[in-house]
C-alpha cells in the first residue's frame, strides 16, 4: 500500500542468495562455497537460503552445460512440458524453482540475489526487471551511501515478471548483483570483496528493514536497455570481422554519441556509431555474449523517485 | 663475442588457436589465411590454426592442453583409439610443421597465446636462441613504449620442450596479456600483430645480408612456481591472488611481501629468495597448481649475426 507519504511492503521473511548461476563466474562460486562452509562450521540454520545454482558448470568451470541456466526462468519456460531429454540447466531450473518459487506463487521466497562476474568494465551493476521495485531500489540507494567510492549503477531490463527469464526473478523481489571486469575463470580478489562487501550490506539493509526502519525517498538514476548491437559479421561463416573499438572498450557507462568510433575491423579501419540518440553503452565485450550475438548494450538514463518504504507492520502477506 | 652466420629463414609458420579461446592469434591467423599470405619477401609464410576443434567451442582444448603435447617421447608415442584429440593433432602438427628434429622442420615457428595475466608482451622460449634475441631486440626497438619481455622456461633439453613451437628449428611463443580467454581486445590485437610483422621484417632484413650488431638483452629465467593454498580434503582454493601481487607482474617479490588473500579476509606472506612473479592469475593455471611463476633476472649478451652466404 503507497501512501504520498511512502510505501509499505510486507517484511522479506524469506531470502535467498545465488551463486554459479554461470559456474565459471567465480566470485558468485567462492562466496556461496564460502557462506556455506561458515553456516556448517557454525552449525547455523539461519537465513538466507544459500543454492549453488549450477553446480555442473561450477565444478567444470564452464558458464553451462547445455544452456545458459539464466534464461529458463520465465513463466513460459518454467511450465512448458519437460521432455525425458531436457537439457540438464532445465531440469536445474525446475528443480530451483520448486526450492526458490513456484515463481509467481505465493510460496515463493520474498527475496533473491542472484551473483555474477562480467568481463565488462561495469563495477558494481543490480540488475532487474522493474524500475519501481522499490526494495531493489532502496537497497541500491543504501548500497550508495555505504559504500560510495565504488561505481555502481542500477540496470533496468523492461519485461514483465512473467517475460523476466532470468533467477532472481523466481523470488516477489530481487535483482542480479553483476561485478566486472574480472576474466571468467579468474577470481580477482578486488571484485571478491566487492561482491562480499555488497552482499553484506544487501543483507544488512534486510535486517534493518523488517526491524521497521523507516528509508527516506530520494532519487535514483536509472540506466533502461534500449537495444542491444552485434559484431560486423562475415555473411557466409558468421565470423566477427572487427573487435570493440580501443576507444569505446573499458567505456561502460560512458555517453555514446552518433559519430562515435565503436569497431575496429581487422585491417585497422574505424567504424562508427550510427544511432540517432546518444545512449549509455553497457556489457561492452563481455566474454558470453559473443554467442548471443552482442558486441555491447546500449540504454537510456532516467531519474526514478523512490519513495520511502518501510516493512507492513503486520505479518500478513 | 664473435660473429655468428645463420643459414637464411626460407619457411617460416605463424601458428594461433593453439589454445582455442585465446583469440588475438586465432583472429591474426584467420585474417593471413583470407588474404592468402603465403609469402612475405623472401619468406615463405605459413599462417595456421592450430587446434581448430577448439577454436570452434572456444575452449582452450577439447581432451588435454595441446601445447603440453610436443616432447619427443609423446610425439614419438604411437596413436591409439584412444589418443587424445590433441595428442593426434599434435602428430598432424608434427608431420606438417616439422618432424620436430630434422632438417625438414620449418625454420621458425611463432606461437600466438593470449594470458589474463598483467604481462604485457612477452617472447616466451625454450633456450638462449641469438636469433630469437636478436629478434627480440629488433621489436623492443620499433615498439619502444610497448612492455616487452623475454622469458626463457629453462626446459632441460629441447627433447622435453613440450610446446608447438619447439618442432621448428627456431621455435618461440608471443605472449599478450591481459586479455580474458574468450574475449578479443582491439588494444592487445594491435599490439601482438605489430610484434609479428616486426618479427617477419626483421627476418626478411636477415635474409637479404643485414649485420645485426651484438647487444644485451634482459630476460626472466623460469626458477619455480607457486601454487595457491587449497584445502587438503577438497583441493579447492582457500585463497586468491593478493590485491598487492595482482597485476605486478615483473615487480620484484621480496620475502615478506603479501602474496594471497584468504577468503576469510588474511594475508599470506611471500617466504623465500626475491624473484620476479609472472603469470599471475592466468585463468588456465588454476587446474595446473599455478598461482604464479618466479623468476630470475640476467643479463644476457649476444653476438652479432648476418645470414651465412652460399
Amino acid at each position: 500500500m503507497d501512501t504520498q507519504e511512502g510505501a509499505c511492503l510486507p517484511k522479506l521473511s524469506r531470502v535467498a542468495v545465488c551463486g554459479g548461476t554461470h559456474g565459471n563466474e567465480l566470485s558468485g562460486v567462492y562466496l556461496i562455497k564460502e557462506l556455506m562452509k561458515r553456516r556448517r562450521e557454525a552449525d547455523d540454520e539461519e537465513q538466507p537460503i544459500l543454492v549453488l545454482s549450477n553446480p555442473r558448470a561450477a565444478q567444470q568451470c564452464l558458464r553451462y552445460i547445455e544452456v545458459d541456466l539464466n534464461r529458463c526462468f520465465s513463466h513460459d519456460a518454467l511450465n512448458a512440458p519437460l521432455s525425458d531429454s531436457a537439457p540438464y540447466e532445465v531440469i536445474r531450473s525446475r528443480e530451483i524453482n520448486a526450492v526458490l518459487g513456484p515463481k509467481g506463487s505465493a510460496d515463493s521466497v520474498d527475496f533473491i540475489c542472484d551473483l555474477h562476474n562480467t568481463t565488462a568494465n561495469m563495477g558494481l551493476c543490480f540488475i532487474s526487471c522493474s524500475d519501481s521495485d522499490w526494495i531493489s531500489l532502496h537497497i541500491f540507494k543504501h548500497l550508495q551511501l555505504c559504500i560510495p567510492d565504488i561505481p555502481m549503477r542500477y540496470l533496468h531490463f523492461d519485461l514483465s515478471h512473467d517475460e523476466a527469464y532470468s533467477l532472481d526473478s523466481v523470488g516477489k523481489h530481487g535483482f542480479a548483483m553483476e561485478v566486472g571486469p574480472q576474466p571468467h575463470g579468474v577470481v580477482r580478489s578486488n571484485v571478491y570483496t566487492t561482491m562480499k562487501t555488497a552482499l553484506e550490506l544487501v543483507l544488512h539493509w534486510i535486517r534493518l528493514f523488517n526491524c521497521g526502519t523507516v528509508f527516506e525517498g530520494g532519487p535514483v538514476d536509472v540506466f533502461t536497455l534500449v537495444k542491444h548491437v552485434d559484431y560486423p559479421r562475415d555473411c557466409s561463416t558468421h565470423d566477427i570481422v572487427a573487435a570493440i573499438h580501443p576507444l569505446l572498450q573499458d567505456k561502460d557507462f560512458c555517453l555514446l554519441n552518433p559519430g562515435d568510433p565503436v569497431f575496429q575491423t581487422f585491417s585497422g579501419e574505424t567504424i562508427t556509431y550510427n544511432g540517432s540518440e546518444s545512449l549509455y553503452p553497457f556489457f561492452i565485450n563481455e566474454c558470453a555474449y559473443y554467442e548471443k550475438g552482442i558486441a555491447f548494450s546500449l540504454s537510456r538514463k532516467s531519474r526514478v523517485n523512490v519513495p520511502s518504504l518501510r516493512a507492513n507492520r503486520d505479518q500478513s502477506r | 663475442m664473435d660473429h655468428v652466420f645463420f643459414p637464411a629463414f626460407s619457411r617460416v609458420a605463424i601458428s594461433g588457436g593453439t589454445h582455442g579461446n585465446e583469440l588475438s592469434g586465432v583472429h591474426i591467423v584467420r585474417e593471413m589465411q583470407k588474404h592468402n599470405v603465403n609469402q612475405m619477401g623472401s619468406l615463405s609464410v605459413c599462417p595456421i590454426l592450430s587446434n581448430p576443434r577448439s577454436i570452434e567451442v572456444c575452449r582452450r582444448y577439447i581432451d588435454t592442453d595441446l601445447n603440453r603435447c610436443f616432447t619427443d617421447a609423446l610425439l614419438s608415442t604411437p596413436l591409439t583409439d584412444s589418443s587424445s584429440c590433441e595428442l593426434r593433432r599434435a602428430h598432424e602438427l608434427n608431420a606438417l610443421l616439422g618432424p620436430k628434429g630434422s632438417d625438414r622442420a620449418m625454420d621458425l615457428v611463432c606461437d600466438l597465446h593470449n594470458t589474463t595475466s598483467n604481462m604485457g608482451l612477452c617472447f616466451i622460449i625454450d633456450f638462449l636462441d641469438w636469433i630469437l634475441l636478436h629478434m627480440v631486440k629488433y621489436v623492443q626497438i620499433k615498439m619502444p613504449t610497448a612492455p616487452i619481455r623475454v622469458i626463457n622456461t629453462n626446459v632441460a633439453s629441447k627433447s622435453l620442450s613440450y610446446s608447438v613451437d619447439s618442432v621448428a628449428k627456431h621455435g618461440f611463443a608471443i605472449e599478450v596479456g591481459p586479455q580474458p580467454h574468450g574475449v578479443l581486445r582491439a588494444d592487445i590485437y594491435n599490439m601482438m600483430k605489430e610484434a609479428v610483422d616486426h618479427t617477419l621484417d626483421w627476418l626478411n632484413k636477415f635474409n637479404a645480408g643485414t649485420t645485426f650488431e651484438g647487444d644485451k638483452v634482459e630476460v626472466f629465467v623460469w626458477e619455480k612456481s607457486v601454487d595457491y593454498p587449497r584445502d587438503p580434503e577438497t583441493s579447492q582454493l582457500t585463497a586468491v591472488i593478493h590485491p598487492k601481487l595482482q597485476d605486478n607482474d615483473f615487480k620484484l617479490l621480496q620475502h615478506g611481501n603479501p602474496i594471497f588473500k584468504t577468503f576469510t579476509g588474511e594475508t599470506v606472506n611471500y617466504e623465500g629468495e626475491d624473484l620476479y612473479p609472472f603469470f599471475i592469475n592466468e585463468c588456465a593455471y588454476y587446474e595446473k597448481r599455478i598461482a604464479f611463476h618466479l623468476a630470475k633476472k640476467e643479463t644476457i649478451a649476444f653476438p652479432p649475426i648476418s645470414v651465412k652466404k652460399e
